[in-house]
């Protein structure tokens, strides 16, 4: 469809197709878990964005389209691997049980941090395009100094992967043999940036540059992102270091809601993926091959709502935090300076309530 | 007592052993470091001690040197970065202000951020371009971060081992040009804490306080005031970040004068921020407005011309006669 050298287990139709290299070991009631999974990601998603649109959060960054691919590769891990995602990895919180609200707390701009990374196991959002692929890389080597049985998962895009921090964390994995795995959405838009002007050619044929395998994936085929990225992983722990996966998506919405994508691309080439949508193929897979019935699928949809209602009072309920928790955990030792404008706010503050 | 002579270059390297035979989770990383031994030498032997695993040869690359150590900081490893040489930590800029500095609050505390990015600064050496800056106001700037600079061996066998046990983010400035310079080190007894400024040679009529390689300059141009019957009173900063204004205030408030010297470029720098801080704290006992004698808002010269940017026993007390010679 794209590529020959695309892995495809699931067509856009819903029909399983055989990969030399990669077969399905998902069992029915697991797809229909994943599918649970991806409905209730996009229904947070959709939600948000009404929130956003509502004035109750300052951004929202929409994954529509990239559940098959986050929803994959979230499932592929280990309780005890680690994951390094950028602001748009909601798929991948959902599957390492952050609460959901809590994703929402960055774009609520209540925060700007939202989890507790180490309890999740999954870091904190960047925004710094590339930055925290290189801090995964640090923390794989961290695993290895231990010499325990884990891998670092990590995210980026099309986009950043232009960016230095990225490349230098290749040469870094690849000479220190660490158990990473760089997993590249390309949903094709960098903003309005096409993908085309970071790469002349194919994203993930430049890990065999740097020594380690590439692989590109149907970032739609929610199967072949699992299995995809299960290998990954397994290799990564068992010391085979590090691969980088290119999922091939497109990103459905906005950049994020600040974003008018009108503008530079056409309604058409939406269209045509609107036809490869990872959630419509799992239903149709799940229909022909697990007779999955309707009511099925309708009690997916209603728990959405409910999800959705309850995200949205969590949301409404996120009040102002208190001005003077701007002073906490600057530094993990007291200093002078945050002493001091601790005490000045707060002397302030006081002098607003008395009148 | 145990004291011993050392440079200030070996003063280091016993002190990161120190630090490492402590703690196994402490690694060094940086270019050159391992076989070489750095090209000071700080880390002359560590490598065949503890092994590559704990003393990593990296890439040629700053900002991964710096963005792995956060890794390895949120795996619960203290990394302590060697960046080359001052000119050369750009690359890495960042990561440190982006994540080093902001990720004990964006995770709430969860995260400490305990690794130490050692910076040899300042020029003095003859070097060629780059090799010879000095950037710590842009870290000093930077919430999140801490700067230190030694200017003794006993300083910085010391405040190496004590920046490595914070659990804050620390920019260890060294002053190159005083690395191979002796001086006695006591294995024993720490002195005062990371941050406390010192006062190094006590003295009635100006105060003069600077940090790194300035300290020596200081204190001859002190040599010199003295014989000419001006009594300066100097202090080694130390802790460039945050500053020990206490002990500089009781100096001001002793002499009246004020001069804060360095190599960096004097607009927006740490001698600014001395002055500013020092007249609003002590405008009444200052007898004449705070001087800064620093570099020139030029790009480092050429090494041949380096000494006349550099603050000077001259420039200094050029200095300490206008504010003797202050009439308000």
């Amino acid at each position: 469809m794209i590529d020959e050298e695309l892995v495809q287990l699931l067509t856009p139709e819903g029909e399983r197709v055989t990969h030399p290299d990669y077969a399905s070991t998902l069992t029915g009631e697991q797809i229909l878990s994943m599918y649970r999974d991806m409905v209730i990601v996009r229904r947070l998603c959709n939600e948000s964005t009404s929130l956003q649109r509502q004035g109750q959060l300052a951004l929202w960054a929409p994954i529509q389209g990239q559940e098959g691919a986050q929803i994959g590769a979230g499932r592929a891990l280990a309780p005890m691997d680690f994951t390094f995602p950028t602001y748009r990895e909601h798929g991948i919180a959902w599957c390492r049980g952050v609460p959901p609200e809590d994703v929402l707390r960055l774009f609520r701009a209540v925060s700007t941090g939202g989890w507790d990374p180490q309890k999740y196991r999954h870091h904190v959002p960047t925004i710094v395009l590339g930055n925290q692929v290189l801090n995964a890389v640090g923390y794989a080597m961290g695993i290895q100094r231990d010499g325990a049985d884990e891998a670092v998962l990590t995210f980026f895009g099309d986009g950043a992967s232009s960016q230095g921090d990225v490349l230098e964390a290749f040469v870094w994995a690849s000479s220190f043999n660490t158990p990473v795995v760089f997993f590249c959405q390309n949903n094709q838009f960098g903003i309005s940036t096409p993908s085309s002007t970071q790469s002349r050619v194919p994203l993930f044929r430049r890990a065999r540059g740097f020594g380690f395998p590439g692989v590109r994936v149907d970032g739609n085929d929610l199967l072949a992102c699992y299995e995809v990225t299960r290998a990954a992983l397994e290799n990564a722990r068992a010391g085979g270091g590090p691969t980088m996966i290119e999922a091939y998506t497109y990103r459905m919405g906005a950049h994020t809601t600040s974003d008018d994508p009108t503008r530079y691309r056409v309604d058409a080439e939406v269209e045509v993926w609107k036809h490869r949508d990872p959630i419509e193929r799992i239903k149709a897979l799940l229909v022909r091959e697990y007779q999955t019935r309707p009511a099925s699928f309708e009690a997916v949809a209603e728990e959405a709502e409910a999800f959705a209602l309850k995200l949205r009072d969590d949301v409404l309920a996120m009040g102002r935090p208190d001005p003077l928790s701007m002073f906490d955990h600057v530094y993990a030792e007291p200093h002078p300076l945050v002493e001091e404008g601790r005490r000045e706010m707060a002397a302030l503050l006081a002098q607003e309530g008395a009148h | 007592m145990t004291t011993t002579t050392m440079t200030m270059a070996k003063a280091l390297n016993e002190g990161l052993r120190r630090a490492m035979e402590r703690d196994p989770k402490v690694l060094l990383m940086g270019e050159d470091i391992g076989k070489l031994g750095g090209v000071f030498r700080i880390t002359d032997g560590l490598q065949k001690d503890f092994g590559q695993d704990r003393v990593v040869d990296t890439p040629l690359a700053e900002s991964a040197i710096v963005g792995t150590a956060v890794g390895l900081a949120i795996r619960g490893y203290r990394a302590v970065c060697e960046m080359q040489f001052d000119g050369f930590v750009f690359p890495a800029f960042d990561q440190i202000v982006s994540q080093v500095a902001k990720l004990q609050k964006r995770s709430d505390g969860v995260y400490t951020m305990g690794l130490v990015i050692r910076l040899p600064f300042q020029g003095g050496i003859g070097a060629i371009e780059h090799h010879s800056e000095s950037p710590e106001a842009y870290f000093a700037h930077t919430p999140g971060l801490r700067v230190v600079s030694c200017s003794t061996p006993n300083d910085a066998y010391w405040m190496i081992q004590q920046s490595i046990e914070s659990d804050d983010p620390i920019i260890f400035c060294e002053p190159k040009s005083r690395y191979w310079e002796k001086g006695e080190v006591d294995l024993e007894n720490p002195p005062q804490g990371l941050y406390d400024a010192v006062v190094r040679r006590v003295g009635t009529d100006v105060t003069v306080v600077g940090y790194g390689s300035s300290v020596k300059t200081m204190l001859r141009a002190a040599e010199t005031a003295q014989a000419e019957g001006v009594s300066l009173e100097v202090i080694d900063l130390r802790g460039i970040a945050p500053i020990d204004f206490p002990t500089l205030v009781a100096s001001v408030q002793k002499t009246g004068r004020l001069i804060a010297v360095q190599e960096a470029p004097r607009t927006a720098s740490i001698s600014s921020e001395i002055v500013a801080e020092l007249t609003e704290r002590c405008f009444y006992s200052l007898r004449a407005p705070g001087l800064r004698v620093a570099g020139y808002h030029v790009p480092y010269p050429p090494a041949r011309i380096e000494e006349e940017y550099r603050p000077s026993v001259g420039r200094i007390l050029d200095a300490v006669d206008r504010v003797m010679d202050f009439e308000g």
